[in-house]
């Protein structure tokens, strides 16, 4: 924690604030002084801050290894995990929340459309093509799964320009969970999952700025899966127009 | 909350803080594909600006041959010849940036989108050089 951190320094914290009974739920910058070591993150930062300085400030988080995906926040107008971003180097840093995302309080954002849509998709959980049969296993455990890498952080849908300006789009991370479906259907019919993405407001909406698959902090590339959804859809449209509209 | 139809219809608990269309040419904390993405844009506002030029200085053709020598002479000058080169680059980054596009769009080559556009950025400039030198350099 930063105070037990040799070679502490002080960096500005300027974090977006913002509660629904406050002057309407108006914008506002409060800024704090805290103490950073060379590897104190920026959840360590809010942590401090809401522990010693202002216990109102508001933020979401859990596992502190990036592996949960509810500390996405935007620092410095860049998305990340806060447990996983280091306070960078200057005097000052920027938190803000998750952008094309309704705020809740201060750095939370409200996530339920976002899971909607992965619900459309099929939310696809275990990669059954990644079972590791031939591996050790502890002493009770029948099997080693891998789960999807997705983990529903929103940083993608916050990277997103065409989400910045276009709230009916359905993002990033939902079309790239549709395309696990169709990639890996697990026994189940893709077809009306790439039928459902094969919208302009879906598959079609994405207009290449690949900054969700820059921004993932998962490695999940839902721009790539994006496109080969596109390519699915074509495949799908051309199916049925060469089969006299059968249902496929 | 289940909704049956894609991306519409969405409940919210506020607002959400969309950055909007100007977000589209905001530069800061984008990465290459992101930058790809306002150079489209920039190039082809700007090449819809350029096709109102074209055709209200087609119009001094109806003017009669004095009014269009005038321009042609006008045009001649160093200063419209780097607005010509300004021209062609623009044209150039957003006819191969738009093939990249299309490429990487229909998931043909997804992988290589960074690879296509430093490709396509690379001849681009390589043919608007080739162009300024024939643009200045007379026949």
């Amino acid at each position: 924690m930063t105070e037990t951190v040799t070679d502490a320094r002080t960096t500005r914290v300027v974090v977006s604030r913002r509660k629904e009974g406050d002057d309407h739920g108006a914008l506002r910058y409060d800024t704090f002084d805290v103490a950073v070591g060379p590897r104190t993150t920026i959840l360590d930062a809010l942590v401090a801050i809401r522990r010693e300085l202002d216990p109102t400030l508001t933020f979401r988080h859990s596992c502190f290894h990036a592996s949960c995906g509810t500390c996405g926040m935007r620092v410095d107008g860049r998305e990340g995990l806060a447990c996983v971003t280091p306070v960078p180097a200057g005097d000052e840093v920027t938190v803000e929340p998750l952008g094309n995302l309704p705020v809740v309080s201060d750095l939370v954002v409200d996530m339920d459309a976002f899971y909607d849509d992965f619900d459309d998709a099929g939310r696809p959980l275990v990669r059954a093509s990644e079972t590791i049969p031939g591996a050790a296993r502890a002493e009770g455990v029948d099997e080693l799964e891998r789960y999807e890498d997705c983990i529903e952080c929103g940083i993608c849908l916050s990277a997103c320009p065409v989400a910045g300006s276009d709230p009916r789009y359905v993002g990033p991370a939902a079309l790239a969970a549709a395309w696990r479906v169709v990639e890996e259907p697990r026994g189940l019919d893709p077809g009306p999952v790439v039928r459902l993405m094969d919208d302009e407001q879906a598959a079609w909406r994405c207009h290449l700025a690949w900054e969700c698959s820059e921004a993932c902090p998962s490695g999940v590339d839902p721009a790539a899966a994006i496109m080969r959804l596109r390519r699915s859809a074509v495949g799908a449209r051309a199916h049925r127009l060469f089969s006299f509209g059968g249902n496929r | 909350m289940a909704s049956t139809t894609v991306g519409r219809g969405r409940p919210a608990t506020g607002p959400a803080r969309r950055r909007g269309m100007l977000g589209w040419f905001d530069p800061r904390g984008r990465r290459l594909g992101g930058l790809a993405f306002i150079l489209n844009r920039l190039t082809g506002l700007g090449l819809v600006v350029y096709l109102y030029l074209h055709l209200m200085i087609l119009s001094l053709l109806v003017q009669g041959p004095n009014a269009w020598d005038d321009f042609v002479d006008i045009a001649l000058s160093p200063p419209f010849l780097a607005l010509d080169v300004f021209l062609l680059t623009g044209m150039l980054i957003h006819g191969l940036n738009g093939i990249r596009v299309g490429l990487v769009g229909l998931g043909l080559v997804a992988s290589r989108q960074k690879a296509l556009f430093i490709a396509a950025m690379v001849i681009a400039a390589f043919v608007a050089l080739v162009g300024a030198l024939r643009i200045f350099g007379g026949e």
